[in-house]
């Protein structure tokens, strides 16, 4: 999946997707490159599951699908939340020791 | 501010944090060697941490198991891959459920250096296998709303290039 996003014009694609007004033809339309390449572009984004395309009437339009695009950033945010978390554990855990050791304990910081 | 520094990286599956300490580098180094100072920090409050088995040099195994409010018990493990003290750690951690399904292995690197006489700084990159094993990390509690996905999906994508 995030090799699918670390392209500018793929990355494009599925902004542009996010109102799922236009078809692959009408998308290439965006881009100085031919048909066959934006088209190459959608299948790696399809395969990601980052975009779908669906059936509206007689027209099919691109896609994108929020939700796995929300996966992939809120995991490396809940983790950066998990790792905070930890970290302040162990400063409390350093500053409870230095505490009890030391003779007047002096704050270094600030 | 403890937590100096934060790199995400999406497309090679990393994050790193680094953190600043007021004290020398064999007291944080303890942080990791000690396993009853492990079992301060690696759980949260809710999820204290117990670990079983720390034997924290190469080829080494650590084994942890935390407990919930409601009895639930995650069991994980490390493998260690190598081990440089007071300096450097390379580890495999795998947490599963109590019925010991695993999920897949993160690398863990942590690197810890004094920057300023009793002073150190501990850097610590996780890095995820596979974006399946992110997902899978994951699969529960990301279930967003679709109005307020749409509000973030602009700044996401808006995101050019990830800092390094």
């Amino acid at each position: 999946m995030f090799a699918a996003l670390a392209d500018r014009t793929r990355r494009d694609i599925v902004r542009r997707a996010i109102s799922a007004e236009e078809g692959v033809l009408e998308l290439a339309g965006h881009y100085p490159m031919s048909f066959a390449a934006v088209q190459k572009h959608v299948a790696v984004l399809e395969r990601a599951g980052l975009i779908t395309k669906e059936r509206i009437g007689r027209r099919k339009v691109v896609r994108t699908n929020l939700k796995a695009l929300l996966v992939a950033r809120r995991l490396l945010d809940q983790y950066e939340g998990l790792w905070r978390a930890r970290i302040e554990r162990m400063n409390a855990l350093i500053a409870e020791a230095a505490g009890a050791d030391t003779v007047g304990t002096k704050e270094s910081k600030r | 501010m403890t937590v100096t520094a934060v790199r995400k990286d999406p497309q090679r599956r990393t994050l790193t944090v680094e953190a600043e300490f007021d004290a020398p580098v064999e007291r944080v180094w303890q942080l990791w060697a000690d396993p009853r100072q492990l079992e301060r920090w690696w759980g949260p409050p809710a999820y204290p941490a117990t670990f079983t088995k720390h034997d924290l040099a190469p080829g080494g195994r650590v084994e942890y198991h935390m407990t919930g409010p409601a009895g639930d018990q995650p069991h994980g493990h490390w493998d260690i891959l190598e081990v440089e003290p007071p300096r450097r750690i390379l580890l495999h951690d795998a947490c599963g459920t109590a019925d010991g399904i695993p999920n897949p292995e993160n690398t863990i690197r942590v690197e810890i250096e004094e920057v300023a006489p009793g002073r150190t700084r501990m850097s610590i990159e996780t890095v995820f296998p596979s974006t399946a094993a992110m997902e899978q990390a994951l699969a529960n509690g990301t279930d967003v709303g679709l109005s307020q996905a749409v509000s973030q999906i602009e700044a996401i994508l808006a995101e050019e290039t990830i800092q390094r």
